[in-house]
């Protein structure tokens, strides 16, 4: 049948099971509008920016196994995404973006509302499309999809010009689809296969290094299948906390710039390194010569070949989709005669059991005031530690991040890769959308809660219960924590002043409010947010101003150089 | 070190800027770049002089697949391997100096494409070198303009680029 293009964009996303899109109108979508009002299988949840848009479409994706749309109109709505897409296109998060366009007649004419959408996102999407013809749309739709989710996934966007949404042609949803030029290994090679797992059963003092790519192609399974039934130490990064569970006592904590003293010193001091869908950041392996200098063979699964060997050579380089090469190893573990050698294990096991006397996460529990790390611990018991935990960025991250145990992936939903402030409450939106009866927490600062704070009216208009964790220590904490190791405490442009009333301004937009200065308050409070089922409660924790995030590798130095908290 | 890198490409609109895109955003240079459609013409071939360790050009192999658009990348300078370049280039010959600029114009085998009464506009094609060479040759204050396309290459004997 004849349908124009506003009506195929409708229809295609049905036909991919879409369910939600979040978005904003605008000029150049306003066909687009009109169809999706005129049906209810794809709901649209509207964001009060389109920054809010893509990130909430992002929480979605991370927090569940689907595609997160976002629809955006053109120009300034399209700037205004940027952030949002970067933060996607950094952590790998498969994403749709829609945008709208002038129509084609119009393009390069400096029309109103236009830009280069296709030029500016180049470099921060897995891909884009520019669609001039009708007939194209359906076909362009889909490939978006199928980008979106395969190989190392990302954001896609289509951008839409206007005409395009008004001609009409024939719909016909493509059942599959397939480019030529798009062929992505996911099958690790046999011979490499068996390599690494040779290594890892010769192994005298094993590392398990899992990052976010465990999370991504879901083989949280497989992983901790594998490393159980070695009995290796594991570590996991930002992004890959959840992949492994981390109340295992074979697991030795996050590692990196803010990582525990124990898995930083395993890292470095292992003979065979297993690095799982992890790419070597910066902020996790210190200073690259340092880091290369340690005698260990290093094999490597990940999916995309251009990060193997990209910071650091690696020995055994696996491509493939992270699941289906631990599906491989745990057979061949499992069919081979030869165990790990187990005095070796127990020395190694020794060595690190010894790192952990250090209790790294030692923080003083005696103090009058609320000690940040204090409340991420109550708010761990007070949700059984089985909730959505979004984080913006900065040392509430941090501590989020070392100080929540989270036992299964796709919890945990923060910005690792671009570290976008703005982002922790639209991307709670987005994972109260997918998880409609879960208990979700945004653990933020006051800092980064105002970037995306007017996202409070999408939440009063779409009943989500949102509890917002908010430390507040008047101070950009991780900004000044930096300026007070290597800038001579001149606390340049990072303290908050002019903070609102947070309790007076939630209750402006509908919600509860509460402001708590004692740690013997704390408790009770959380509990109490808990129990607000329907409503968003926003918790303002008058911190001390004094903490900061230990251990800490400084920039620059090598991952066993930290920085460790004061003797107590 | 030099490496060239062939590039079979869907012969689509923004297919260039990704490519050239991808090198400026990761710091990777350019020393030239040359396109054109193939024989089938939904292909784009690029042929594109780079510099860097062994290391940098395996990083920018790899990126160059990770791009939806491009269908094969080989890098001609990893085994036998023709590279030709056409330069265009317009000398003042006037008076005394004509005869012996067409010498050296047959010399390199380059051809006289237009003439004036003060000039000689010549092709010349071949490696980069030889090119560099008939620039040396010549007096630089004789030299008008110049125009280089960047060098193309193609495998020796069985080694085949296509899809």
């Amino acid at each position: 049948m004849q349908l124009t293009g506003a009506e195929i964009t409708i229809r295609c996303l049905q036909d991919e099971g879409v369910e939600y899109v979040f978005g904003y109108p605008g000029g150049a979508v306003l066909n687009i509008y009109d169809e999706l009002f005129k049906q209810d299988k794809v709901k649209h949840v509207l964001v009060r920016h389109e920054q809010g848009a893509v990130h909430a479409a992002d929480g979605y994706s991370r927090s569940s196994q689907k595609i997160g749309v976002a629809l955006v109109t053109s120009g300034p709505g399209v700037t205004n995404a940027v952030t949002g897409i970067a933060t996607a296109y950094m952590d790998s998060v498969p994403m749709v973006v829609l945008t709208g366009q002038v129509p084609t007649h119009a393009i390069g004419q400096d029309a109103f509302q236009e830009c280069d959408t296709v030029g500016i996102t180049r470099p921060c999407v897995k891909h884009n499309f520019l669609v001039k013809n009708v007939a194209d749309l359906a076909v362009t739709i889909k490939k978006a999809f199928y980008l979106a989710r395969t190989g190392r996934p990302g954001p896609v966007l289509v951008d839409i010009p206007k005409d395009v949404t008004q001609a009409s042609t024939e719909y016909s949803y493509p059942k599959t689809i397939s480019m030529r030029s798009y062929n992505p290994v996911t099958k690790g090679h046999a011979g490499q296969i068996r390599k690494a797992v040779q290594l890892l059963l010769d192994a005298k003092r094993p590392m398990v290094y899992a990052g976010g790519g465990v999370v991504l192609n879901d083989a949280s399974p497989q992983l901790t299948r594998l490393v159980r039934l070695l009995g290796f130490p594991v570590t996991n990064t930002l992004m890959g906390l959840g992949g492994f569970p981390a109340n295992d006592p074979q697991f030795t904590g996050m590692l990196g710039m803010h990582g525990t003293y124990e898995s930083n010193m395993a890292m470095q001091n292992c003979d065979v390194l297993l690095a799982v869908g992890a790419r070597f950041d910066d902020r996790v392996i210190g200073d690259p010569v340092h880091f290369q200098r340690a005698d260990r063979r290093i094999i490597h699964i990940d999916i995309d070949p251009s990060s193997i060997s990209k910071r650091v050579k690696v020995d055994v380089p696996i491509v493939g989709y992270v699941s289906e090469v631990l599906d491989e190893m745990i057979k061949l573990v499992e069919g081979s005669p030869q165990r790990p050698d187990a005095a070796a294990l127990k020395a190694w096991w020794a060595d690190i059991k010894e790192w952990q006397r250090k209790d790294c996460l030692r923080y003083d529990r005696k103090s009058k005031l609320i000690k940040p790390q204090y409340v991420i611990e109550k708010l761990y018991e007070a949700t059984g530690g089985d909730a959505f935990i979004t984080s913006d960025v900065g040392q509430h991250q941090m501590w989020a991040a070392q100080y929540y145990k989270f036992d299964k992936p796709r919890r945990w939903i923060n910005s690792g890769g671009l570290g976008t402030m703005g982002f922790g409450l639209p991307a709670a939106m987005g994972v109260q959308m997918a998880h409609p009866d879960a208990t979700v927490a945004c653990v933020t600062g006051e800092a980064s809660i105002q970037m995306c704070i007017q996202e409070l009216s999408t939440c009063k208009q779409y009943h989500l219960p949102i509890k917002i964790v908010n430390l507040n220590n008047r101070y950009m904490g991780m900004v000044r924590q930096w300026q007070q190791f290597f800038y001579g405490n001149r606390y340049a442009e990072s303290y908050m002043d002019a903070l609102p009333d947070f309790v007076k301004l939630a209750e402006a937009y509908g919600h509860v409010g509460m402001k708590i200065d004692k740690p013997g308050d704390v408790e009770g409070a959380l509990k109490e947010a808990l129990a607000q089922k329907e409503r968003l409660v926003f918790i303002d924790f008058i911190t001390d101003q004094t903490e900061n995030v230990f251990p800490m590798v400084p920039g620059g130095k090598g991952l066993t150089e930290m920085i460790m908290a004061e003797e107590l | 070190m030099r490496h060239i890198l062939s590039i079979l490409a869907e012969n689509e609109a923004g297919a260039l800027s990704r490519i050239s895109g991808l090198f400026s955003a990761r710091g990777y240079n350019i020393d030239s770049l040359t396109v054109a459609p193939t024989e089938d013409p939904t292909l784009s071939r690029f042929t594109i002089v780079t510099n860097g360790s062994d290391d940098v050009v395996e990083q920018i192999t790899k990126h160059l697949n990770k791009l939806v658009e491009v269908v094969k990348v080989v890098d001609l300078t990893e085994g036998n391997h023709i590279e030709r370049e056409l330069m265009l280039v317009k000398v003042r010959a006037a008076g005394k100096d004509r005869d012996e600029m067409k010498r050296l114009a047959d010399i390199f085998r380059g051809r006289i494409l237009d003439v004036t009464d003060k000039s000689y506009t010549i092709e010349l094609t071949g490696t980069g070198s030889k090119l560099d060479a008939f620039l040396m040759a010549i007096e630089p204050g004789v030299i008008l303009e110049t125009v280089r396309t960047g060098a193309s290459g193609i495998g020796r004997g069985e080694r085949i680029l296509r899809i």
